[in-house]
């Protein structure tokens, strides 16, 4: 019974967190907004667009593995998230080359 | 006076609860989003945080004469160096590489290696470089088969060293540049227009049988290390472009084209680059 108000102060608070995320992320300010989110996905693991902005956030930072693991993240918690699944396309082209790049000799 | 407002107060309740059911609907799809704009940035494949300097030294170019396809290539990496990377680009004429490679080759053919056997008279042995030499280059290069004999001139690891003295051990940028004319013909698809009987238009694909021609690009990008003449990596691209046979498009401007598609991946060995799109952020 006590379960269930728990969660949803988790959620609620890390929700507070993904806006403000949000909101740094749009004015430019990324690694505020890596912290942000990274608090969001601490305070409640099963929140998946704090794990879709991380991607994004890590994406735009070069750090491609730990943007790759977040947004793979994301689609295992919501495997039907269009906007999720477009995001994922997109940084698996870029980083597909950059691994292309890495590669070669 | 109460009855006309009964209306308009079933509407109002209509109205909320279809927007109850779309926020709930958003909340499900995964909430509020916004869309930014991200700058993704891509490590450059090679280190080169030891060069200060780079110096983008000349080309074996071949395959149509309408292009200075050597000076073009130095002159665009150059360009495209000084706006893309953190090192100064030294500016010089650039190498006319196949006289210089053609020198070494009547060099090397020129001056046998023989060895002094300490009991014995001297011998002539048979080195790698003869076998080398013994393919003669071509003066005027045609086809990839030409412009690949030229690529052992890369390897004299003196002669770039020497290059390397010259300009304080930059960076080196060398290669080859294949700009050749290319026709096709054969079936290709195209919409055309069809209009039916009550001459409603479509847009049907039709294969048709073309004429076609254009110009191939075939860049080989070298990178030598100026303080040692060593090879660091190379980077080879193959990219074609081709017209209908009655389009006048100029050789120069082709050239432009193609090399439009290779440029990123020259510099993308040399410097990070930064590949800029949108992502939508999820409340």
């Amino acid at each position: 019974m006590t379960a269930t108000p728990v969660l949803a102060d988790s959620r609620s608070s890390a929700r507070e967190q993904v806006e403000f995320g949000i909101n740094v992320a749009q004015r430019g300010l990324w690694r505020e907004a890596i912290y942000r989110w990274e608090k969001a996905v601490e305070l409640d693991p099963t929140y998946a667009a704090a794990f879709n902005d991380l991607g994004i956030a890590y994406e735009h930072e070069g750090q491609l593995d730990k943007a790759r693991k977040a947004y793979e993240k994301a689609i295992a918690l919501e495997p039907n998230n269009a906007n999720i699944r477009q995001n994922y396309d997109l940084f698996k082209e870029i980083n597909d080359r950059a691994a292309q790049t890495k590669d070669k000799p | 006076m109460i009855a006309p407002r009964k209306p308009k107060t079933n509407r109002r309740l209509a109205l909320a609860g279809l927007a109850a059911i779309v926020a709930a609907f958003t909340a499900a799809c995964g909430g509020e989003l916004f869309e930014v704009p991200v700058e993704t940035p891509i490590p450059a494949k090679l280190d080169v945080s030891a060069f200060q300097r780079v110096l983008v030294a000349g080309f074996v170019a071949g395959g149509n004469e309408d292009v200075d396809t050597n000076q073009e290539t130095v002159r665009l990496l150059r360009s495209q160096l000084r706006n893309k990377s953190g090192m100064r680009v030294i500016d010089a004429d650039p190498l006319q590489l196949v006289e210089v490679a053609q020198e070494q080759n009547k060099a090397a053919t020129a001056a046998p290696d023989t060895t002094t056997p300490p009991d014995g008279p001297s011998v002539r042995t048979a080195t790698p470089a003869d076998t080398a030499a013994a393919t003669a280059l071509p003066q005027k290069i045609k086809d990839e088969k030409d412009i690949e004999g030229y690529d052992r001139l890369f390897a004299n690891t003196a002669y770039w060293k020497r290059i390397g003295e010259e300009y304080q051990n930059p960076l080196i940028v060398t290669g080859s540049v294949l700009f050749a004319p290319r026709t096709s013909s054969g079936l290709v698809t195209r919409e055309t227009e069809v209009y039916d009987s009550l001459g409603r238009r479509r847009v049907v694909p039709t294969r048709v049988f073309m004429e076609r021609k254009g110009f191939m690009l075939r860049p080989k990008f070298v990178f030598i290390d100026g303080r040692t003449g060593a090879t660091i990596s190379s980077l080879s691209r193959r990219e074609e472009v081709l017209y209908n046979a009655q389009n006048e498009t100029p050789a120069l401007s082709s050239y432009f084209e193609l090399m439009d598609r290779i440029v990123p991946d020259c510099l993308g060995t040399l410097s990070t680059q930064k590949i800029k799109g949108t992502r939508v952020l999820i409340k």
